[in-house]
């Protein structure tokens, strides 16, 4: 019995141990808080490029810890969200980013909803509208059939 | 315009199919590299032989040569490393090492255990000549023509298929531009 309760004390020891493992970018200090902030935000819209559905703060890769330690030092150096992007980009293209730039290669991504929802537009109006001729045609009588009508109601107003 | 109305829902789902049916045979791993067509960055790094001695990009220029990321943590480095060892023997251009996120004195043991297919190693502990050419993972492997310009990123493996179809033609079409300049 003292034997186990030995073993799990000296396990539990064990799991500690491994909590200790952090690489510095764990640790890093940042200057300000202010700092932090944005070099998290910023590290939050940075994908990795390794782990590929994972932000630089979420993925534990060898290359997302490099880069999240990039963002850090260059935000707590001054430099500006576009100069730090513009690292990135220029190193690992454009697919780091999570929020696509607006040019030729995605127009379509940025435009293609609002054509889509313009062409929804178009095809609704003109289904209204060919229903409302549908209904308008239907209302007004033919003479015949206004004549018909008449007569009924000729018809009920003698007989009673 | 009434059928025409009515084919609408099988054009837009003939458009969507077809793109969807691309994208099955798209690898999302293949990245385009932005650097390719750049110069190779400026680094000074130690020689993985020789501490005292530093490199830097211009040790690389010259020829047309093959700049190859490799570390002892690497599992497909080692599946390459003997179709590296093989390429070294043929001669056909210079091979240089770069030792990624790895430990000086493993990375030696490895070299003086399995062979030493490269012309020369460059040391990057810290990964930081790796981050200025957009390496994500090791293996990964870049042509460089004779002016020091990148102009292939291959990430993976090198097999006999990889470099018949595409490293060896392209490296040949180079030292082909090479002699060229070098004649004019």
């Amino acid at each position: 019995m003292k034997f186990i309760s030995k073993m799990m004390i000296a396990c539990t020891g064990l799991l500690f141990t491994l909590t200790v493992m952090a690489t510095p970018v764990d640790t890093y200090e940042f200057k300000s808080e202010k700092n932090q902030e944005r070099a998290l935000s910023l590290a939050h819209q940075l994908r990795c490029p390794q782990c590929q559905n994972q932000n630089l703060v979420d993925s534990n890769s060898p290359v997302a810890q490099d880069l999240r330690l990039e963002v850090y030092k260059m935000v707590d150096s001054g430099k500006s969200e576009a100069e730090i992007i513009n690292f990135m980009t220029s190193r690992y293209g454009d697919f780091v980013l999570y929020n696509p730039k607006l040019d030729s290669k995605t127009y379509i991504l940025w435009l293609g909803p609002f054509g889509l929802l313009i062409l929804g537009l178009f095809i609704g109006f003109i289904f209204v509208r060919k229903q409302r001729i549908q209904v308008t045609e239907s209302t007004t009588l033919s003479t015949e059939q206004q004549a018909e009508l008449d007569a009924l109601l000729n018809h009920n107003k003698t007989t009673k | 315009m009434k059928k025409f109305v009515l084919f609408i829902p099988l054009v837009l789902f003939l458009v969507m199919g077809g793109f969807l049916y691309k994208g099955l045979f798209l690898n999302p791993k293949v990245l385009d590299s932005v650097l390719e067509g750049k110069p190779v960055p400026a680094f000074q790094l130690e020689r993985l032989e020789v501490p005292s001695e530093v490199l830097t990009e211009k040790d690389l220029s010259g020829k047309v040569s093959m700049l190859n990321f490799w570390a002892t943590w690497c599992p497909s480095c080692k599946y390459e490393h003997p179709y590296l060892l093989m390429l070294s023997k043929r001669n056909l251009l210079p091979i240089y090492g770069i030792n990624y996120r790895d430990e000086r004195a493993l990375a030696l043991k490895e070299l003086s255990t399995l062979g030493d297919p490269y012309t020369t190693n460059i040391f990057d502990k810290d990964g930081r000549l790796g981050l200025d050419l957009g390496v994500y993972g090791a293996p990964e492997t870049f042509i460089i023509d004779h002016n020091g310009i990148i102009r292939y990123r291959y990430a993976g493996p090198i097999d006999q298929t990889v470099w018949t179809q595409t490293l060896y033609p392209m490296i040949q079409q180079l030292q082909a531009e090479a002699k060229v300049d070098g004649a004019s």
